[in-house]
């Protein structure tokens, strides 16, 4: 069964234990400094953003067609048919192509590292893998993150906003953004208001380069037979040239 | 050089510049010697290094098209400097990557650890299929010097699938490296974001290689004392300008389709780009067209302004354009200029040598194909007259 997370910035009130639970899950440090820093790194794989008198996470969204599985030469990112995309640090060359390609600016490096790797919210993959919650949910005290099966989580959105239509935006995010994702936001605001991009594609990204990339073989066929044929007229040209006792047309142009 | 030492002192200037930020990249990592951050993950190693370090090495593959495929054996001249510059252009594109990857000492990880759905993955295997093949078309140069006579008839055999094996490795990624911008459509600037991005990348090599082949010709003539090949080069600009002209017509027809034509006109750092974009490319094609291409000043000019016109395309889809989107500004630190600048100058230094001892500007009858080779020096003689 496919897991989901489910973000409702209508609850959440800036406590910021979701940062604390998430930094201690991955070993890295955690204090009011690096809370004040809204804003995701190597070091901060989710984070809480105030716009205004709201606050909005920011984590790895974990698309269904990961832009990032697909643009990584190595395969160093997988998505997992539990949903958590998940990244093997020990394939990666770091050519950072993931950081690059992604629409939701998630992936972080570590920039000053010698021997540096790509960092994201892999969803707490192994906890989930075990039937527990994710880091951020177990601590969240005001029911602002849920994470449990897909459907399940899809089904709260919808009851959240049907219960009281006012205070919610008729629209869950990421259900259908980019492919759909299995991180899910619910907001008062229209979502650009959060900082969330609204005008990314309904339809995944991977197939753009694909429909290129598929046609590499039969590019390459034709162009070698192509090649291999011009080859052969102009060289044949020149020795029916040759057994004529001729020189090749062209000469004349040499000598002008 | 002798007569201008000044230039030798540029040279070791950029190369001591270059080995400390080398040294700083090495111990004190990425962070320490680039403005890249997660924003804005690719700089000017990727836009110049591997980008344009890539197009300025295409003379290679179509010159070798010219001669070998199209048959046009007048060109043959020209042919050993391309390819020379297409082998050193390549081998200093991954010495750019060993720079710019996060673990350079896994660059082999592309070779057993396949993601056939991957750009970066085609790009990774075109770049080191194609060295492999320039350093074997480069090789006859090599051992014709020490007069090695087996290996030269064993590539003698194997230079036809060779030949072709190249000309569709260089097709296939220099239209790669457009398609690794396909998947932005959310971040690239509608400017230069379109679905024909490979197509255009790719026309724009041939134009960048033929250009380059002129400005080398121009610059080699200079050097060594040898009478530039006019009618030859002047052949090659007509060429160009036509080429030019079909892929300035066909960008124009993409913004139009996609509407995005009224942006030009914005008054954006990106529109002001992409019009100095465009004006290096259109205007040596109306000088070519406007018939001056027996004056090897203006050739050479209209060279110079289309490579120039190459370089601010790349720079503009892989740094202008990504720019807005990613909310930050980046310009190069200082030791990233230092090592794309030490790397320039490498290249220079290593062609400049190889030019001096190897046979790279004389055709002998070895390299020609069984049979041609009297007519080719003939022809060579003639052109030379």
């Amino acid at each position: 069964m496919a897991k989901a997370i489910l973000f409702d910035s209508t609850r959440c009130v800036g406590c910021r234990e979701c940062e604390r639970a998430c930094a201690e899950k991955w070993g890295n440090p955690y204090n009011d400094q690096i809370a004040e820093v809204e804003k995701l790194s190597a070091q901060k794989l989710t984070t809480i953003e105030t716009h205004g008198e709201r606050f909005q996470r920011r984590l790895c969204l974990h698309c269904a067609e990961p832009t990032c599985v697909s643009v990584c030469p190595v395969g160093a990112f997988e998505k997992t048919a539990l949903g958590p995309v998940v990244y093997d640090e020990k394939k990666c060359i770091g050519c950072r192509y993931c950081i690059m390609a992604c629409p939701f600016q998630v992936p972080a490096y570590e920039w000053s590292e010698i021997l540096p790797r790509v960092r994201k919210c892999d969803m707490c993959y192994a906890r989930q893998a075990k039937g527990e919650p994710t880091a951020c949910t177990e601590v969240c005290p005001a029911d602002a993150t849920l994470s449990g099966d897909y459907e399940a989580m899809v089904a709260e959105a919808r009851k959240r906003i049907a219960d009281s239509p006012g205070d919610y935006q008729p629209y869950i995010y990421g259900l259908r953004e980019v492919g759909g994702t299995s991180v899910l936001f619910l907001s008062a605001v229209p979502f650009n208001e959060l900082g969330l991009r609204t005008d990314l594609p309904q339809s995944p990204l991977p197939p753009l380069t694909w429909s290129v990339l598929s046609a590499v073989p039969d590019i390459a066929t034709s162009g070698a037979v192509l090649m291999g044929g011009i080859y052969w007229i102009t060289h044949r040209r020149e020795a029916v040239a040759k057994a004529e006792g001729r020189r090749p047309g062209r000469q004349k142009e040499v000598r002008q | 050089m002798r007569r201008v030492p000044v230039w030798k002192w540029v040279f070791i200037a950029l190369m001591a510049a270059g080995a400390y930020a080398t040294y700083l990249r090495a111990f004190h990592g990425l962070g320490a010697v680039t403005h890249l951050s997660d924003q804005f993950p690719w700089g000017i190693w990727v836009a110049f290094d591997v980008l344009c370090g890539v197009g300025l090495a295409a003379g290679g593959f179509t010159l070798v098209a010219v001669v070998h495929i199209f048959n046009i054996e007048k060109y043959r001249p020209i042919l050993r400097p391309a390819i020379l510059t297409a082998f050193l252009g390549y081998l200093l594109v991954v010495l750019a990557l060993m720079f710019d990857l996060g673990r350079p000492d896994r660059i082999w990880h592309a070779l057993v650890m396949w993601n056939p759905r991957s750009v970066m993955f085609e790009v990774a295997w075109c770049v080191m299929l194609y060295t492999t093949v320039l350093f074997l078309e480069f090789l006859p140069v090599v051992l014709e010097k020490f007069n090695l006579q087996a290996p030269l008839k064993l590539l003698h055999a194997i230079s036809v699938p060779l030949i072709i094996a190249g000309i569709v490795l260089s097709t296939l990624h220099q239209s790669s490296l457009g398609t690794l911008y396909l998947i932005v459509p959310h971040k690239l600037d509608p400017l230069w974001y379109s679905p024909l991005l490979p197509l255009f990348f790719f026309l724009s090599a041939i134009c960048v290689g033929l250009a380059m082949t002129i400005f080398e010709s121009w610059h080699s003539s200079r050097a060594f004392g040898r009478q530039l090949e006019v009618s030859l080069l002047g052949g090659m600009s007509r060429v160009l300008a036509v080429l030019l002209s079909v892929y300035l017509v066909l960008r124009f027809m993409d913004l139009s389709r996609r509407g995005a034509i009224g942006r030009i006109w914005e008054p954006r750092i990106e529109s002001y780009l992409f019009l100095l974009e465009v004006a290096l490319m259109a205007l040596p094609a109306l000088l070519i067209f406007r018939g001056h291409t027996r004056r090897p000043a203006v050739l050479y000019a209209a060279s110079v302004m289309a490579v120039f016109g190459f370089v601010t395309n790349r720079l503009n889809v892989a740094v202008t354009g990504m720019e807005r989107a990613s909310g930050v500004v980046y310009l190069p630190k200082w030791t990233e200029l230092a090592v794309t600048l030490a790397i320039i100058a490498l290249g220079f230094a290593i062609f400049r040598l190889a030019v001096q001892y190897l046979p790279i500007f004389e055709e002998t009858h070895e390299e020609n194909r069984a049979g041609n080779g009297a007519q080719a020096e003939e022809d060579y003689l003639l052109t030379r007259a």
